[in-house]
């Protein structure tokens, strides 16, 4: 698959959409097309039932934090799609969401193919995109009450463990901040 | 015909369990306690430090360098390096663990600690019935109880045992030879240098020069053996 | 004529599809349709797992049921969530090795493998010929014995308890001896590195292997004649959680699950990874997409594999097992990302890494197989009897290390 001529195919197809080349450095060679929010979908769905292409798999969803990047940072999601008629792939997808914060929404794929049900519940539990148009978008791995997203790079985890004496200095560390802590909230728990 | 391919199933069975008393083949449970399969020279579980010679303190190959406790991935390992040096196996004064603790309720058995290791001083072992009931303390294990001879390991990874020997026989047999090359070229160094002293001197270097090739063999008698040599072989392992 | 020829690379006749007695086999299989919400009041709801012995694991399914047919089933996971992902990302390349044995811990060296694989891609690593024979040996050889006690398993689940099992586990026993006579571990094997294999055949292994498989056609003989014209194995799962080939395909199932459903997807085939344009076996299809079509394909999956490993076993070459420029200590591929997948015994098992030059990964996926293929469980199930899922769950062949990750 020449991405270039994916490149054009797509912007013949779904006119108005902004599309960009993703250069991987890597000696792999998969470069990816980054997708605009607004025509992300109708692109899908063009690479789905375009009868050359013909990418009727989606393989891998997942979610990347680049919370240092371009300002206040971004979350991508990130789309590997092959065909199991042509047997070509992977063409990889990437969207990427305005800041970490407040907008956060990315149309879900999962109409189009539904293997991205679960894998987009998981980039929602794990790194906080919201996909919109997903039909039942919970929590999948963590429980419902959880509050934060451990997948993102700038996560704290709670410090709510129970501690077990180990060898390791880090861990031996923590552990004397968190009793320190309890014993000056009462020594409760 | 309903219920024949159920008839052929129990046949098979039957054929089964009339064959484990004829066939060794059909009966393959081991009654474990009392009955035990010799393990493959390849089973590990949990690793052990290795010494050279009868003192497990003096002969310990551990120079504290701390790698395989930055690469194990649980973080089960816990070093403190030693303030002072000791002389190793080779007789250079290295770092020693201070405190060598491995957490063996938290080790996965991985062996990548035995794989990052420049100094071949921590392998695996093979002893599974480690049960105890002490939860925290009885599986925190120090150096003490970590260090096992060489002559173990040998015992339990043979093939590979031999191998690791081979090697380091070789690494001390370069490092002598470093030693005393550095050595004798000291000692033309200064003969050179009294000679352009004292001219007329005869060279008062040959007993200087030829003490260290004696003393060679015996690794711990070479305290004054030159820095330049011990910290470039040290540089080359570390590499 | 079921799991049989369709397509070039299909296999032979071998199967056999045998229909029981037309009363036990007809039996209330049509009226799947008329489950669903007449009478939305008087559902019943329960909570199958996570305790229960089917599941495999930790693993719940809310299911609602109208009588004894399904109308809704929701799985909830996530009790085995270890946030394997965020561990490798904190840790060298080196450290998430032994980690990935513990996702799929019944075919570690394939998980093993498809690692090696996509760090291979992102470093521009070659591997030697040799290595990549002792790889395809290992990954068959994983692939009897995860497909022998899946198989084993899911006859246990229809209530044959324990025979066929056994049966299975013993010749699964064989393998794992071997594994662990090459990788020191039974189950976490942590064998393969980034560029080749950890260390070389200990002396005899291979004829070791060559016995186990010369042996292990006689074991599926025997199951075959144990299990094939059953006529109880027969009415459980002919007809039963039928998968249609576009809903396979849109569900991005993979694996044996999507072969049963008819179509001709094996990654082994299409992406040629490692050395397998080399072999010459067939890919098996099915061609109903039920249980008894997705038992049939792994008995015929192994005798594939017995193939490979027969060609393997002759081919192999001596010379190094390691790509030179491959480092154990300080490992640093340079800034960029890849993909790489494999067919592991349960489906299309991939890593996507991202590297930005430092010693540990940027993002590091998995694309577990078993998480993926549990997307279509309730259009499986739904209208049939809640003692059909037990089974219907049983030929997706999960393993909850994999799923929960």
């Amino acid at each position: 698959m020449n991405l270039e001529k994916v490149k054009s195919d797509i912007e013949a197809a779904v006119p108005g959409c902004r599309l960009q080349i993703v250069v991987n450095g890597s000696p792999s060679g998969q470069h990816s097309l980054l997708l605009d929010r607004e025509h992300a979908f109708a692109v899908a769905k063009f690479l789905r039932d375009d009868p050359e292409l013909c990418l009727d798999y989606c393989s891998n969803v997942t979610g990347v934090d680049w919370p240092d990047t371009e300002g206040s940072g971004y979350l991508e999601v990130v789309y590997h799609l092959y065909s199991t008629v042509k047997k070509h792939g992977p063409l990889t997808v990437r969207m990427r969401t305005e800041d970490r914060k407040d907008a956060v929404n990315l149309p879900s794929f999962t109409p189009l193919w539904r293997s991205a049900e679960f894998q987009e519940r998981e980039v929602f539990d794990l790194y906080g995109v919201v996909f919109d148009g997903h039909p039942d978008l919970r929590r999948i791995l963590m429980w419902d009450g959880f509050e934060d997203h451990p997948m993102r790079k700038d996560y704290v985890d709670p410090d709510d463990y129970e501690y077990e004496p180990t060898a390791h200095d880090a861990v031996l560390k923590r552990a004397l901040e968190h009793s320190n802590r309890d014993e000056k909230a009462g020594g409760c728990q | 015909m309903l219920g024949e391919g159920i008839a052929k199933g129990l046949a098979e069975t039957a054929r089964n369990f009339f064959g484990s008393y004829v066939s060794k083949e059909r009966l393959t449970t081991v009654q474990f306690p009392e009955e035990r399969l010799p393990q493959p020279e390849a089973a590990r579980d949990f690793p052990f430090l290795v010494y050279d010679g009868p003192d497990w303190q003096a002969g310990l190959r551990c120079v504290g360098c701390q790698i395989c406790e930055k690469e194990c991935p649980p973080k089960c390992i816990y070093i403190e390096k030693s303030k002072d040096k000791k002389p190793d196996a080779l007789g250079k004064p290295q770092f020693y663990p201070a405190v060598f603790n491995i957490d063996i309720s938290v080790c996965m058995s991985c062996q990548i600690c035995v794989e990052v290791c420049p100094f071949e001083a921590i392998k695996m072992d093979t002893e599974f019935e480690l049960s105890t009931d002490d939860r925290f303390g009885g599986l925190l294990w120090d150096k003490s109880q970590l260090a096992k001879s060489n002559e173990h390991y040998n015992k339990i990874h043979p093939t590979e045992a031999a191998e690791v020997d081979a090697r380091l026989a070789e690494e001390k047999a370069k490092a002598e030879a470093k030693a005393k090359a550095a050595v004798q070229a000291a000692a033309q160094a200064a003969a050179k240098a009294a000679e352009a002293k004292a001219s007329p001197a005869p060279p008062s270097a040959p007993p200087s020069g030829s003490a260290p090739s004696d003393s060679a063999p015996s690794g711990s008698a070479a305290p004054s053996a030159p820095a330049t040599s011990s910290s470039s072989s040290t540089v080359a392992k570390n590499d | 004529m079921s799991a049989t020829a369709t397509g070039s690379t299909a296999t032979g006749p071998t199967a056999i599809r045998p229909t029981a007695t037309p009363e036990i086999a007809t039996q209330e299989i049509a009226g799947k349709a008329a489950a669903a919400g007449d009478n939305p009041g008087e559902l019943l709801e329960i909570s199958l797992g996570p305790h229960h012995p089917s599941t495999h694991g930790v693993f719940r399914m809310d299911v609602s049921l109208d009588g004894e047919r399904i109308v809704k089933l929701k799985p909830v996971f996530g009790y085995l969530h270890r946030n394997h992902e965020k561990i490798a990302e904190t840790a060298s390349y080196l450290a998430a090795m032994p980690y990935t044995d513990r996702l799929d811990y019944m075919c570690s060296l394939s998980n093993n493998w498809a690692y090696a694989l996509s760090v291979e891609k992102l470093a521009g690593l070659q591997v030697p010929e040799r290595a990549e024979y002792i790889r395809v040996i290992t990954a068959e050889l994983t692939r009897l014995q995860n497909h022998a006690s899946t198989i084993g398993f899911l006859i246990q689940e229809m209530g044959a308890s324990g025979t066929p099992l056994m049966y299975a586990f013993r010749e699964r026993e064989k393998i794992l001896d071997l594994f662990e006579s090459l990788s020191g571990s039974r189950m976490m094997c942590n064998y393969m590195r980034f560029g080749g294999c950890r260390v070389e055949l200990p002396a005899g292994w291979l004829d070791e292997v060559r016995k186990v498989v010369a042996e292990f056609p006689r074991f599926l003989d025997e199951f075959e004649r144990l299990l094939a014209g059953n006529e109880i194995l027969m009415a459980r799962t002919q007809g039963v959680g039928v998968l249609s080939k576009e809903l396979a395909i849109q569900g991005g199932i993979t694996g044996p699950i999507l072969r049963a459903s008819g179509v001709n997807y094996d990654i082994r085939k299409v992406d040629k990874y490692g050395i397998y344009d080399r072999f010459d076996f067939k890919v098996p299809i099915g061609a109903h997409g039920d249980v008894y079509d997705r038992y049939m394909i792994r008995m015929l999956e192994m005798r594939e594999s017995v193939k490979i490993l027969e060609q393997a076993l002759r081919d192999i070459p001596s010379g190094p097992i390691m790509d030179p420029k491959s480092k154990i200590r300080g490992f640093r591929p340079k800034a960029g990302e890849a993909y790489g997948r494999i067919e592991s015994p349960k489906g299309e098992l991939g890593f996507y890494l991202i590297s930005d030059g430092s010693p540990n990964p940027y993002r590091y996926r998995v694309r577990p197989p078993s998480l993926i293929n549990l997307t279509v469980l309730e259009d499986m199930c739904r209208g049939y009897n809640l003692a059909d899922t037990v089974v219907i769950f049983g030929t997706i062949d999960i393993v909850l290390g994999e799923v929960d990750r």
